[in-house]
C-alpha cells in the first residue's frame, strides 16, 4: 500500500488502485456524515476534486491521485458514510481507479514514509 | 484531502482550562482570538447527544464578562431595544446591541444583581462592546479573572446540584451567587444548547477545581465547541455573525420576540436605541426578509452562504443559509436560513450545493424541544 501528501492510501488491486483516507486524515475530520462519489466511467485528472467528504464539522475533498478512469466506486458509503470512521483503511474504500502504468504507483510514500510525514 | 492540520497561533489567548482539557483528549482551534477546544476525545457527534441525554460541560471562558452599576441600567437602556429598568433582581433578559441601520452590533445577556448588572458578550465583539459602553456609560468594568463554564443538559441540575445544593430553586432565567469551597460562583439558570442549564462564573483560580469536581460525577462529561454550535443549531438560536449581522435585524432574524412591549410603539419608554424606527417599523409593518429553518432532503448539509431558491430550476434566488450543518439528534442535516418575507411559509425550497439545486422543506423553529426549566 501506498500513500499520498494528501492523507490518500492507494491499494493496488489487479489492473486498478483502490483509493481510500488513511486513519489519521478519518481522525482528524471528526464523525463523517456524507459522501457524494464521483460517476463510474468519469475520466479524472491528478488534482481533481473528485470525492466531497462532510464531517460533523466540515466539507472536504479526496483528489484524484493520477490521471485515469474511475471504474468503481463504494455505493455503500452514501447510505453509511459513518463507515469512513470506523473502517477507513478497509471497508471505507472510495473509488477505484484504472491507470495506464502501474509503474506511477513507485512514486508515492511507503507506509514509514506517510509516518514520518504526519509526524507519528 | 486539504489540509485537515490544527495549526494553532502562537499569539492565542490560552484558557484557564488549557491543561484540564489537553487531558482530557481536546484538540484546539483558534476561534476569536482564543485556542478553544472543538472537540475531545469522544467526538461531536457524541458530545452533542451525550448533552441531550445528559449534562454536558463547556468552557465558554472566552466570553466576555461585564460588570455595570446599577445605575447605569437607564443608560443601557439607549444601547438596547430590551426593558433594563423593568428587569428584576435576580433576574437575567436576552438583548442586542443595535445599530442606526437596525442591524445587530452583538447579542448579550444582562443580569441585575444585589449591587451590579452583569453583562455576558460574545468573545469576537467583546472588545468593540466594551468601547461602545464606554462611549456611553460610566463604570463599565471587564472581569478578567473569571473563568466561564456552562453545565447543560437534562442531568445538569442533579449533577450540579451535588455541588451546590442551592441551584434547585433556581428557574430558566435565574441568577444567583452561591458559595463553594470559599469563593463566591456567579449562576445563571440559562445557556445555548435549548437545554435545561446553568452558566457558571468562576474564579480562574479555582476553575480547574471546580470543573473536575463536576467532571468527577459520571454524568458529566466535557463538550467542545463543535457540539456547542451542532446543539444551538438545532435548538434554532441565533449566533452572531451569522443569523444577526450588522445588516441583518433582529426583526428578520426572529428575535423580535426579545423586545418587550414598553419599548415597543406605544409602550411607555418607545424607542429611544439605536435603529428604532427601522426595528419598530418592523414589528409593526413586517421586516423584508424572515428566518426559516431549513430541512434538506438527503443527507448533504447546507453550510453557511449556500444560496436559496424557489425553484428546482431558473426561479429566483430568495434567501442564504446563515447556519448549516448536520443535526446529531435529527439524524439529518439541518440548516437556519434569512429568506425574502415574501416567501409563503409552506413553499419548498432548494439549496444550491456545488453546483446543484437540493430540495429543503421550511421547518419551524426550534427543530429540538427545548428542555428549560421555566
Amino acid at each position: 500500500m501506498k500513500f499520498t501528501e494528501d492523507h490518500e492510501w492507494l491499494r493496488p488491486d489487479g489492473d486498478v488502485i483502490v483509493v481510500g483516507i488513511t486513519e489519521h486524515a478519518a481522525t482528524q475530520l471528526g464523525d463523517v456524515v456524507f459522501v457524494e462519489l464521483p460517476e463510474v466511467e468519469t475520466q479524472v485528472a491528478k488534482g481533481d476534486e473528485i470525492v466531497v467528504i462532510e464531517s460533523v464539522k466540515a466539507a472536504s475533498d479526496i483528489v484524484a491521485p493520477l490521471d485515469g478512469e474511475i471504474v468503481e466506486v463504494n455505493e455503500t458509503l452514501a447510505d453509511n458514510p459513518g463507515l469512513v470512521n470506523e473502517d477507513p483503511t478497509g471497508e471505507a474504500w472510495f473509488f477505484k481507479i484504472k491507470i495506464d502504468d502501474m509503474a506511477a504507483l513507485d512514486d508515492f510514500m511507503t507506509e514509514d514514509e506517510y509516518k514520518d510525514h504526519i509526524g507519528e | 484531502m486539504a489540509d485537515t492540520g490544527t495549526a494553532t497561533g502562537a499569539d492565542l489567548t490560552e484558557l484557564p482550562l488549557k491543561a484540564l482539557h489537553a487531558e482530557q483528549g481536546a484538540k484546539f482551534v483558534p476561534f476569536a482570538g482564543w485556542e478553544m477546544p472543538v472537540q475531545f476525545a469522544a467526538g461531536v457527534m457524541a458530545e452533542h447527544l451525550w448533552c441531550r441525554e445528559k449534562a454536558g460541560l463547556f468552557d465558554v471562558s472566552h466570553m466576555g464578562q461585564l460588570r455595570l452599576p446599577l445605575a447605569a441600567d437607564a443608560a443601557l437602556e439607549t444601547l438596547v431595544p430590551v426593558d433594563v429598568l423593568g428587569l428584576a433582581q435576580g433576574r437575567q433578559r436576552y438583548a442586542f446591541f443595535t445599530n442606526e441601520t437596525g442591524g445587530v452590533l452583538d447579542d448579550l445577556m444582562i443580569a441585575r444583581r444585589a449591587d451590579d448588572l452583569f453583562l455576558v458578550v460574545n468573545a469576537a465583539c467583546r472588545d468593540a462592546d466594551i468601547a461602545h459602553l464606554r462611549a456611553h456609560i460610566d463604570g463599565v468594568e471587564e472581569i478578567t479573572d473569571r473563568a466561564l463554564l456552562a453545565l447543560q443538559g437534562p442531568l445538569a441540575e442533579a449533577a450540579l446540584a451535588e455541588l451546590l445544593p442551592g441551584v434547585t430553586g433556581m428557574r430558566f432565567m435565574d441568577v444567583a451567587v452561591i458559595e463553594w469551597q470559599g469563593a463566591a460562583l456567579w449562576l445563571s439558570r440559562s445557556g445555548y444548547t435549548g437545554e435545561d442549564g446553568f452558566e457558571i462564573s468562576v474564579p480562574a483560580d479555582m476553575a480547574e477545581a471546580f470543573a473536575r469536581a463536576l467532571l468527577a460525577d459520571d454524568r458529566v462529561a466535557p463538550i467542545g465547541l463543535g457540539a456547542r454550535d451542532s446543539l444551538r443549531l438545532e435548538a434554532g438560536l441565533p449566533l452572531y455573525g451569522q443569523e444577526m449581522t450588522p445588516g441583518i435585524s433582529p426583526v428578520e432574524a426572529g428575535q423580535g420576540w426579545a423586545i418587550q412591549k414598553v419599548r415597543r410603539a406605544g409602550g411607555a419608554r418607545a424607542g429611544g436605541f439605536p435603529g428604532a424606527e427601522v426595528i419598530l417599523g418592523q414589528l409593526c409593518n413586517g421586516a423584508p426578509r424572515r428566518r426559516t429553518g431549513l430541512l434538506p432532503e438527503g443527507r448533504a448539509p447546507m453550510r453557511a452562504g449556500t444560496p436559496v431558491f424557489d425553484s428546482a430550476e431558473g426561479g429566483a434566488q430568495v434567501g442564504i443559509v446563515t447556519s448549516g450543518g448536520f443535526g446529531p439528534s435529527l439524524g439529518q442535516p439541518v440548516a437556519l436560513a434569512l429568506i425574502d418575507a415574501a416567501v409563503p411559509a409552506d413553499a419548498p425550497l432548494w439549496g444550491e450545493v456545488r453546483g446543484k439545486r437540493l430540495p429543503a422543506a421550511q421547518a419551524r423553529l426550534p427543530f429540538v424541544t427545548p428542555g428549560y426549566k421555566r
